[in-house]
């Protein structure tokens, strides 16, 4: 096989090319240094300093366009602080971490979602305890309900960043109004307002839980939130611990419930099918049939704003908003479920600690509210500084003192379980297997 | 959509870099291919040249060293690579998959006995035999029945390219577009599943086709076979062009029908071919994972080892199990491997 007639002249030429592609990359890198330092808007960072030319790996799930804004987002402290921030964002984050860390390449910063995952990992010695800075800042900015979920063993792993409400039903204000159906605020008042959407002949409830390799996890929310409405936050988190076993009576009550509107055929599923249609409509076409009036509610969290078709105006008085998922008669307080990443570190050089305590601070909350499309709990997070009027509604939501937050029960949960069986059972569940025998079998799969 | 050459300039930079970068690594293992055999071709022309040129016997003796270090020197980067992305991981896996899920603790037997006593990981593994069964039987009668009614005929290369063409998308590309098929939207909807269509045209009622078991494995394997019949198709092809035009002349002259041409003549020719074949498709079925994790992620009671073993190791947090299951899988692909190698063996001392 001859690629060439000339071998010695080609090498040459290739020899240049590897050159010149050296050369390049290594011209490129060295910009943003910390000649900022000494400016005014810099003084906000000065506490950050003194890791000029630092390098710092951050390693997410969050991609595209959102993983554009993030890095927006951290900017100025880049320019201020000379600190590098190498962002990685990957759509199999989960798997990929663990072979990264099994592999020796951890990055220095992770953001995970899932507090189970992240227990796993500070269980296993891989997590390096937040700072000392880290955990005073995270403390004055973050209630003790979210610290407690990247507590493990008494140590402190990191702070919070971005968070999301889960508790919505999605609607569309205008054709409510058209109809002269009004947004429920109790269990009774929504059973109501279903049975009378299906009368005027449309499936009051559009539901979908396919998501690729993660479906089912939609159906889990469902049962998590109606966890929070029969029973006492208490009882949810000895759910989540496993102080009580999954096939618990107080369990089949909640999944019963739920399977009052998910198992109803005169309530599902708006344009897309009967009940078992749910299993294979994916959660983000699921609520679509909104705008065609082919059904009325969908329940999803805050961050389905952006599955809405451009155009589609999401406000209290647009095509779209959402209404807070009702509480049930003599329900505690106003539970709400929700979901977060944390920013966990596998490195503890002072660079690292610094972008820790940095991300948990509220000038990093408002910096990103800023840039649209984020909510977090973090309270020195301006309401005014959050566009999107949902996001707005979320973050009033944390907010609010009569909240009682809970994170997603299948985030808590052991991997097997939370990502496994849970959602594996919730399909079948979903095409008719009995509630008993579906509990039985994620009961039998908890990690001994 | 508005795009914006200066925003995205970073990152057609690094398209830029990977490019060239590709080529300056491809383009050199193409040259070491090229250039080092024919630099040691020039110093032998030498060698010779000398030699003629003084008188003295051509030092034939010398060439035999040089040809075993030649060997070592295209030999060492495979058996390298052998060693770092198989042998070690091999034995990796199978240490593992006697700790726990941490892989910190020695749990002796149990995740061999987990494997075998989950309801589930039984469905697991009949639908790999049922795949294991089907896929290589099907896309081989398939490829083999195409190939021998296209020999010869009009048209032949194009009508080969028509059925060769999947073989060129990926697993994950394939099962996508075949999703698509498959797709179900409720009765009295727009359908946008092709299958779904045929079927409402033909006045019946939209069927949510990955959802029922066990058509959904079948449908599933439609997927593989759709893939591999190519494959079986070029290579059995090329087998039958190689059978030697005066045994077809010889049978053709004996008066056989072409039934009998097919099984007394083509068949046994290219039995060696076969074989490589239905070899090579067994072991591709036998790590199916793509397919079933896009389509349905072992959903619906569809799920098979390669996908499971993923799923209990890098998902669930269960390195132990998870590499039972490798080990299993590995189990079951040796006597496989080992046929053909003896069919390899056999065939060059026959």
């Amino acid at each position: 096989m001859a690629v060439t007639a000339r071998p010695r002249q080609a090498i040459a030429i290739i020899g240049a090319l590897g050159l010149a592609l050296t050369a390049t990359a290594c011209g490129s890198d060295d910009d943003n240094s910390g000649n900022n330092a000494g400016s005014a808007e810099c003084s906000a960072y000065e506490k950050y300093q003194g890791n000029d030319g630092k390098k710092v790996s951050i390693y997410a799930s969050i991609r595209d366009a959102e993983a554009d804004l993030l890095e927006q987002s951290w900017e100025q402290f880049v320019d201020c602080t000379g600190i590098e921030i190498d962002y990685e964002g990957s759509g199999e984050f989960e798997a990929q971490l663990q072979v990264r860390v099994d592999g020796g390449n951890a990055p220095d910063i992770a953001f995970i979602p899932q507090p189970g995952l992240l227990a796993r990992f500070a269980e296993a010695g891989k997590l390096k305890p937040a700072s000392a800075d880290t955990k005073t800042m995270a403390e004055q900015n973050y209630s003790p309900d979210w610290l407690k979920y990247s507590t493990v063993g008494g140590q402190f792993y990191g702070a919070p960043l971005g968070s999301n409400v889960k508790s919505f039903v999605w609607y569309s204000p205008k054709t409510f109004k058209e109809k002269g159906w009004e947004v429920p605020t109790t269990w009774e008042q929504l059973v109501a307002l279903s049975d009378k959407v299906a009368a005027d002949g449309t499936k009051p409830w559009c539901v979908g839980i396919e998501s690729g390799d993660a479906t089912g996890w939609p159906a889990t929310d469902w049962i998590e939130e109606f966890m929070l409405r029969t029973q006492t936050p208490e009882v949810y988190d000895q759910w989540t611990t496993h102080g009580i076993p999954f096939n618990d009576p107080k369990v089949a009550e909640a999944v019963n419930l739920a399977g009052t509107i998910l198992k109803n055929e005169k309530y599902v599923n708006g344009g897309f099918g009967g009940v078992k249609s749910i299993a294979t409509t994916s959660f983000q076409e699921a609520g679509t049939p909104i705008l065609q009036n082919k059904c009325a509610m969908h329940r999803q969290g805050s961050f389905y704003a952006n599955q809405w078709p451009e155009g589609t105006k999401v406000a209290e008085d647009g095509d779209i908003f959402a209404f807070y998922f009702p509480t049930r008669e003599g329900s505690q307080g106003k539970p709400v479920l929700g979901g977060g990443e944390f920013t966990v570190a596998f490195a503890d050089r002072p660079e690292v600690q610094a972008v820790q305590t940095y991300l948990a601070s509220g000038e990093y909350a408002n910096s990103r509210a800023k840039l649209g499309n984020w909510a977090s709990a973090n309270n020195k997070l301006d309401v005014a500084n959050v566009a999107n009027p949902i996001d707005r509604l979320s973050v009033e939501i944390f907010q609010d003192k009569t909240t009682v937050f809970r994170f997603d029960g299948s985030d808590l949960m052991p991997g097997a379980v939370g990502a496994g069986t849970f959602w594996k059972q919730m399909i079948e569940w979903i095409n008719g297997k009995d509630t008993t025998a579906v509990l039985n079998s994620i009961e039998s799969s908890w990690p001994k | 959509m508005n795009f914006d050459f200066a925003d995205e300039s970073p990152k057609l930079v690094m398209l830029l870099y990977g490019l060239v970068a590709f080529v300056v690594v491809v383009g050199g293992l193409l040259l070491l291919l090229d250039a080092v055999p024919a630099w040691f071709a020039r110093r032998r022309e030498a060698q010779l040249v000398a030699a003629s040129a003084s008188g003295a016997p051509i030092p034939r003796s010398r060439t035999k060293p040089r040809e075993g270090l030649f060997a070592v020197f295209f030999l060492l980067p495979a058996v390298l690579l052998l060693l770092i992305g198989l042998v070690v991981p091999a034995i990796r896996t199978t240490v593992l998959s006697f700790m726990d899920g941490g892989s910190d603790n020695w749990v002796g037997l149990r995740n061999y006995g987990w494997l075998f006593s989950q309801d589930e990981i039984v469905r697991v593994l009949t639908n790999t035999l049922v795949w294991v069964f089907l896929v290589p039987l099907i896309a081989t009668t398939i490829g083999l029945l195409y190939a021998v009614l296209v020999d010869k005929a009009r048209m032949e290369a194009l009508a080969k390219s028509l059925i060769f063409m999947p073989m060129a998308i990926s697993f994950v590309g394939a099962s996508i577009i075949w999703k698509f098929v498959y797709a179900y939207r409720g009765d009295g909807q727009e359908q946008i599943g092709l299958l779904n269509q045929i079927v409402v045209s033909l006045g019946g009622e939209p069927k949510q086709w990955l959802l029922e078991s066990p058509l959904n494995t079948l449908l599933l394997i439609v997927i593989m076979v759709w893939i591999q019949a190519g494959f079986a198709m070029v290579v059995l092809s090329a087998a039958i062009k190689a059978i030697p035009a005066d045994i077809v002349e010889a049978a053709r002259l004996d008066g056989v029908n072409p039934w009998q041409m097919f099984w007394q003549v083509t068949l046994p020719s290219i039995r060696p071919a076969l074989i490589v074949v239905v070899v090579t498709i067994s072991i591709a079925t036998l790590k199916v994972f793509d397919i079933v994790r896009t389509s349905t992620n072992g959903n619906f009671d569809t799920n098979v080892i390669a996908n499971e073993m993923y799923n209990q190791a890098f998902r669930y947090g269960q390195a132990g199990q998870g590499s039972a299951m490798a080990v299993f899988l590995f189990i079951l692909v040796i006597p496989i491997v080992i046929y053909q190698i003896r069919n390899l063996r056999q065939q060059r001392e026959g």
